[in-house]
């Protein structure tokens, strides 16, 4: 199967081009348009990218590599990243963490068999003040208990 | 007399929108520094203000963008810091979702300061809300001039751009942003040469934190003399202050630096959770050396926390209660090391990694005669012997938090288990 990027995301390609004087400066943002684009970024999209930017597949293998935002597995249709640094684990993060494994019967780094959820851990979300927190996709859910947890998990498709 | 510079008008509804921006003073000091003031005369103002990093080594910002070369012939390149990720820290994204055209100013008079006309935002991708606003705020600063070609008719030109990271900590490491800024690892570079001489695209390039930034337009509009007026002598303005851990009200809040770390505990955060007793705090987010609870007399301010044998740092304080394991606590803080290393320093890479290992060992109760004294030769090892600050920054809560602690780390290695009651720790609010 080859990857193509959609109309629509070459012309996001082009404009994040425009921002840069040099060319290779725009790989981070163009992963990113390649995940929105295509979910992961398996070894296929991966060259699709490499060819793009005029790049070595390597070069871009390792970039993505070095990053914890790029999935590179396939990940769920929600990816629950859940804060385990030290002001969301002095306020309860580990207990959110041990209950989301036990209502979703999944381990950390796993995706729930339907591929709804994927659970993993990060580190400090910049949201200390809101302790324990976790990021659903692009949003936060913060001052977490475990009551609210079950609603959030239960109210998303 | 006013106690707020950054946070003024946090509270005005949609001041993220540029007509209620420019009804609170918003660009005037943009028009200001444009239409009054020569590029130098603004370094000069900067560094008579005092003004000094606030992303957290405090070097003064003035003095930074003078040793920009005026000759070079190369492009000169400004990036702001938005790549808030040391923990225990949380105000620069407050800043850019509250108030981003604060910092959109700041950014523009900065530029104008070293003669750049390209500058990027590096925020940490993980911020997509403060990514949305900043690009609304962007969008709006080109409508109304005050980013893109002839800015208010001043003959400047800039471009400013966002530019979203991957997650990664070493990313807010200078060098590591400029790497990650030419789209490869965030892998630190040697220095010197330094980002002002050879930085971003091998231009001249300043890096300034967020909130560093925010604090230009202010100075400009109102003066040095003013801004000295808060503050001590040597750490002059406000700070934003991060409070988080076992605290009643947890959150930002903007004082003049020096205030002293008690005051910022037991009055603006409420004291203690359920009224237990404090154990320790870590004063300038996590890699700045732990203090005990009889040490939080010290003022925040850069030169007494330095006194006290910890540093200001990005000024996030971590309050720890009686209930903490410190071994637990430092635990987690050296497995997020051990994650966050680029890997191109053998001492950072594998001391840290080592370090990580043996801490969760003594907290798991199968910690070994002499684990202490080989934790602290690794620091040793380990200690001005990286590429970057990150070897340093690992080893901070290390040192102190055995040095101080002592007989705790002792406990657990002598009883073979931990001996802190976890079910009376601290568990979800609520």
């Amino acid at each position: 199967m080859t990857v193509e990027f959609s109309p629509q995301a070459k012309r996001e390609f082009k404009k994040t081009l425009a921002r840069y004087p040099h060319k290779e400066a725009a790989l981070l943002p163009v992963l990113h348009l390649a995940q929105r684009e295509f979910g992961v970024l398996s070894d296929e999209v991966l060259e699709q990218v490499a060819e793009l930017m005029d790049l070595p597949f390597s070069r871009v293998k390792g970039v993505v590599s070095f990053y914890t935002l790029y999935n590179t597995r396939e990940v769920g249709r929600h990816v629950i990243r859940i804060c385990h640094t030290l002001s969301c684990a002095l306020n309860g993060g580990e207990e959110v963490i041990e209950h989301i494994k036990k209502r979703l019967h999944i381990e950390v780094g796993e995706t729930t068999p339907d591929k709804k959820f994927t659970l993993l851990e990060c580190e400090c979300l910049g949201s200390c003040n809101t302790a324990p927190v976790m990021q659903i996709s692009d949003r936060y859910y913060e001052n977490l208990t475990l009551q609210q947890v079950d609603q959030i998990l239960d109210s998303l498709e | 007399m006013e106690d707020k510079i950054l946070l003024k008008y946090i509270d005005v509804p949609d001041i993220q929108k540029i007509k209620v921006y420019q009804k609170h003073d918003g660009y005037q000091g943009l028009a200001k520094a444009l239409k009054k003031h020569k590029p130098d005369e603004i370094i000069e103002l900067v560094k008579a203000s005092g003004l000094r990093g606030r992303g957290g080594a405090g070097f003064p910002a003035g003095l930074k963008w003078s040793f920009v070369p005026k000759d070079s012939g190369k492009d000169v390149y400004l990036c702001c810091n938005a790549d808030e990720g040391e923990p225990g820290t949380f105000k620069d994204r407050l800043l850019m979702e509250k108030n981003p055209h604060q910092l959109i100013e700041g950014i523009a008079i900065t530029a104008y300061a070293v003669n750049c006309h390209q500058a990027y935002i590096y925020i940490r991708g993980e911020f997509s809300q403060a990514m949305k606003v900043l690009e609304q705020a962007i969008a709006e600063a080109y409508e109304h001039n005050y980013l893109g070609k002839n800015i208010l008719k001043q003959g400047f030109h800039l471009e400013l751009s966002l530019h979203p990271g991957a997650g990664s900590y070493i990313a807010g490491e200078e060098t590591g942003l400029l790497e990650s800024l030419e789209g490869k690892r965030a892998e630190p570079r040697l220095k010197p040469p330094f980002p002002a001489s050879v930085g971003l695209f091998k231009g001249p390039t300043v890096i300034n934190n967020v909130e560093t930034l925010s604090n230009v337009p202010h100075i400009i509009m109102r003066g040095p003399e003013w801004f000295k007026g808060f503050g001590t002598e040597k750490s002059t303005g406000t700070k934003l202050f991060c409070l988080s851990g076992h605290i009643n009200k947890p959150g930002v809040y903007e004082l003049p630096m020096g205030i002293p770390l008690k005051e910022l505990i037991f009055n603006y955060g409420g004291g203690i959770i359920g009224g237990r007793k404090l154990k320790a705090v870590i004063p300038g987010g996590s890699s700045t050396p732990v203090l005990t609870a009889d040490q939080v007399d010290v003022a925040m301010d850069f030169e007494s926390i330095q006194a006290a044998g910890s540093m200001l740092g990005s000024a996030g304080v971590i309050v720890m209660d009686e209930t903490t394991c410190m071994v637990d606590a430092l635990a987690n803080l050296t497995r997020f090391y051990s994650h966050e290393s680029c890997g191109q320093c053998t001492p950072c890479r594998e001391g840290v990694s080592w370090m990580a290992k043996i801490v969760r060992r003594i907290e798991d109760g199968k910690g070994l005669e002499g684990d202490l004294e080989l934790l602290l030769d690794i620091c040793d090892n380990i200690s001005f012997k990286t590429l970057c600050p990150m070897g340093d920054a690992a080893i901070g809560p290390v040192v102190s938090f055995i040095t101080k602690f002592r007989s705790e780390f002792e406990d657990h290695i002598r009883q073979g288990r931990c001996p802190i009651e976890k079910d009376k720790s601290i568990k979800v609010r609520g």
